[in-house]
């Protein structure tokens, strides 16, 4: 049957077409969906877990390896640094049942601390990648990579970005089956890695390597040559998509080298790509990663690669951000003097809003910075942030995220900054998921070091910025199982720290109370703000502002920014298609003119 | 680009529905037998922020994004989306457009100037097939706020620009929405063509 599906749900239906019995990982935009998808259409004996985090989800699927069954971790470029102990080690060991990593890189960054590209840590933990241009090319290449990671015993990176996870095609759905069974571990030295064993496996590895790039210079339904024209164009992953789009018309006058395998570099075909064109123009995303492969080609062929290869490195292309079909043919009229450029009309434009993503109406995130910063007024106090949707309170008017760096780092950049800077109270905002992901150690490093801090846990009772997946506090598993839930307050007592407190965010008066114990307190102290994600339960009935009684103060506007709180006419109004009914306006408005509406709205 | 491509771009406000209403039109285009692609903002962007779905259609699609200059028809769900969006239309192409503003925090905060009245004026005299509709009032007449990609989607479907007929719709509406939701979706699908004179 023909589906509409997203490049994500493509790879993940790819993997069970290939016989994944085990797959783990951690959330992360632009990744989540192979996970839930596969979960979600589970013939019944295809092992899915969310992971605590990436580190933990590789290692489940080294684990399943060595037992045999093809095994799928997934998870963004960021994870990818978080799993970076167990995937620059599983290489050196191999792998007996197909092991596929599945990283989702984020030009632009659109959801994402960085722009890394995922191609050069392949190179770097010298693990084969393959590359993504399009759904229905990455339903394909994640049953290729199955197979090459178990036909050459290497563990195998699948690569692809956000406008392939994240665009739908329609593609052929075949019928899934149940997987098979796993052949089963079977006790060998070679799965404990030991100096001696490293080292002959790194002499094993870097022999491999050269074989594997003939290997993907021969294998034409991966790297590709297209086209007789004799101006060049390398490209991979989308930028293939767009380099199409922006030479419809002019194909003649292109021959283009599409690098569907970024490592081992398929230098053989890339090579004769170059002798046969005059110049070559790299179009690519992140790293100039094919166009450093190219020059390092140039230097074994005796190529001058100055002024015969364009791009990142000259300057031709941008260095960071997207690309985009117009961009491409932009630059290449540029480089090229054929008018291909796509024309479009830009006018002089009304006044437009700047609109930055923000915290939804009713997000009890909002109430507990909100108590937090009250309590704290007058206090020299920092702020540490982390990475989930608290990252928008460093938004006006709440301006609550001083530092955010990575996962669980808001709790460890706090004791830092608190033994640096002495004269400050630190607080360290983590959310529910990011506690269990990389929070406890950081938590754990506080106490043992005796760190002057109040530790916020925003417990929404999910996973809520990346689509609202389950995590060990939830008693939830994606085997569709309950379990007992990891108590976030006995965690916290087991390390040792010596207060915790557990508050509603949206009762302002009693949690800005709790704040200010915390902060009259010294050494590791935590507070709990607990309140489900807005998105997950059914709102209360929405609040009415008074307009006789409001006296136009604009504080509810001016202090928390909620989006349902709009000006009209010199008062304060409720859009109550927005409003949750979740009070937090009604508790600091001065007049007390915000009240719940009388007429059941429903 | 090749002539049996047809583009259209749905940009708006997270939350709006501009995904669901991507989808539907897709698999109206599929239904009919046609190819699909589509590609959208998903994620942090979806907290209230700018996002736009970029639907194709047709056989030789090579990007999934649509190129500036090279939509059909952009369905505009905010005033303000629409105008930051307009370099998406190519000329002659349609506009249609909700015209309730979405006013952003930073408005209300003064941080930003914004009115929506001031879009709707611009966008009517720069594009010359612009359609207005009164999302409100077809959600008020439908019942439920969640009709309004659907409403679009019949304003799409009599302009023409992406050769989707309401029947064409009507099927991928009874294939992809619970049986107690066709009703409404298909009486919000009619009020949206109806916009279209």
């Amino acid at each position: 049957m023909r589906e509409l599906l997203m490049g994500n749900e493509a790879i993940a239906i790819g993997a069970m077409v290939a016989g994944v019995q085990v797959v783990a990982g951690y959330p992360g935009t632009p990744s989540s969906e192979v996970l839930e998808t596969i979960a979600k259409r589970n013939p019944g004996n295809i092992y899915v877990e969310w992971s605590v985090n990436e580190k933990a989800g590789a290692e489940v699927a080294a684990g399943a390896s060595c037992a045999g069954a093809r095994s799928l971790v997934t998870m963004k470029q960021m994870g990818l640094n978080v799993a970076s102990d167990p995937v620059m080690c599983v290489n050196y060991i191999g792998v007996k049942g197909g092991m596929v990593i599945y990283v989702a890189d984020d030009p632009g960054p659109i959801s994402s601390q960085t722009e890394q590209d995922t191609r050069s840590f392949g190179r770097y933990a010298h693990i084969p990648v393959f590359d993504c241009d399009s759904p229905g090319q990455a339903f394909q290449a994640v049953q290729d990579a199955f197979d090459f990671s178990e036909k050459h015993g290497t563990p195998v990176i699948l690569r692809s970005t956000t406008r392939v996870c994240h665009a739908c095609e329609d593609i052929e759905v075949p019928e899934i089956k149940s997987c098979g069974e796993c052949s089963g571990f079977e006790k060998d030295p070679r799965w404990v890695i030991f100096p001696k064993r490293s080292y002959e496996a790194k002499l094993n590895i870097m022999s491999r390597e050269p074989k594997l790039s003939e290997e993907f210079s021969e294998n034409t339904s991966w790297n590709t040559v297209e086209g007789t024209g004799l101006t060049g164009i390398a490209c991979g992953g989308i930028s293939y998509a767009y380099v199409k789009e922006a030479i419809a018309g002019y194909e003649e006058h292109f021959r283009i080298l599409k690098i569907g395998t970024p490592f081992p570099f398929p230098g053989t075909l890339a090579g004769e790509f170059m002798k046969s064109v005059d110049k070559v123009i790299v179009f690519e995303e992140l790293d100039p990663y094919i166009e450093d492969a190219l020059i390092y080609e140039c230097g074994r062929l005796n190529i001058n690669a100055d002024g015969f290869i364009s791009g990142k490195r000259d300057g031709a292309v941008p260095s960071g951000g997207e690309l985009d079909p117009v961009m491409v043919s932009h630059i290449l009229q540029k480089l090229t003097d054929i008018s291909l450029a796509i024309e479009y009309d830009e006018q002089d434009t009304p006044p437009l809003p700047i609109r930055p993503p923000v915290l939804c109406a009713g997000c009890p995130h909002r109430g507990a910075f909100y108590a937090v910063k009250k309590a704290a007024e007058g206090k020299n106090a920092i702020y540490c942030g982390d990475i989930g949707c608290y990252t928008l309170g460093n938004a006006a008017p709440l301006n609550m995220v001083d530092t955010c760096l990575c996962m669980g780092a808001g709790i460890t950049m706090a004791q830092g900054l608190n033994h640096a800077d002495q004269g400050t109270v630190n607080f360290a905002f983590a959310g529910d998921s990011t506690f269990f992901a990389s929070g406890i150690t950081g938590a754990v490093n506080a106490v043992y070091n005796q760190a002057d801090m109040i530790l916020c846990i925003l417990d929404n009772s999910t996973t809520a910025m990346t689509g609202h997946q389950p995590h060990p506090g939830m008693g939830i598993t994606m085997m569709g199982g309950r379990t007992e839930p990891v108590d976030i307050a006995k965690v916290l007592e087991g390390i040792g720290v010596a207060s915790i407190r557990t508050v509603d965010p949206l009762n302002f008066e009693e949690t800005t109370d709790a704040v200010k114990a915390a902060i009259d307190e010294k050494g590791v102290r935590a507070i709990i703000f607990k309140s489900p994600c807005i998105a997950l339960v059914k709102p209360d009935k929405p609040l009415q502002v008074n307009a006789d009684e409001c006296i136009g103060c604009m504080n509810c506007i001016n202090e928390i920014g909620c989006p349902a709180l709009i000006t009209h006419d010199g008062k304060a109004f409720v859009d109550s298609s927005l409003c949750t009914g979740c009070t937090l306006c009604s508790q600091i408005c001065p007049a007390d003119c915000i009240r719940k509406e009388e007429k059941n709205n429903d | 680009m090749t002539d049996n491509v047809k583009s259209c771009l749905l940009c708006g406000v997270g939350g709006q529905g501009t995904v669901l209403a991507s989808r539907i039109i897709a698999a109206a285009a599929m239904a009919k037998g046609l190819r699909a692609r589509t590609a959208e903002t998903i994620g942090m962007a979806q907290r209230g922020g700018s996002v736009v779905s970029h639907v194709r259609t047709g056989q030789d699609i090579a990007s999934p994004t649509i190129p500036y200059g090279r939509a059909d028809v952009l369905i505009g769900f905010e005033p303000g989306e629409a105008v930051a969006n307009l370099k998406y239309l190519k000329r002659g192409g349609t506009l249609i457009l909700c015209r309730q503003e979405v006013r952003p925090v930073t408005a209300s905060l003064g941080q930003s100037r914004y009115n929506g009245n001031d879009c709707i004026e611009f966008l009517q005299k720069a594009v010359e097939k612009c359609y207005i509709i009164d999302g409100e009032k077809i959600c008020r007449e439908c019942g439920s706020p969640k009709v309004l990609n659907v409403a679009v989607a019949g304003a799409l479907c009599a302009d023409g620009g992406m050769e989707l007929t309401l029947e064409d719709v009507e099927k991928a509406i009874r294939q992809r929405m619970k049986p107690k939701l066709v009703d409404m979706n298909i009486k919000a699908l009619h009020m949206g063509a109806e916009c279209i004179k």
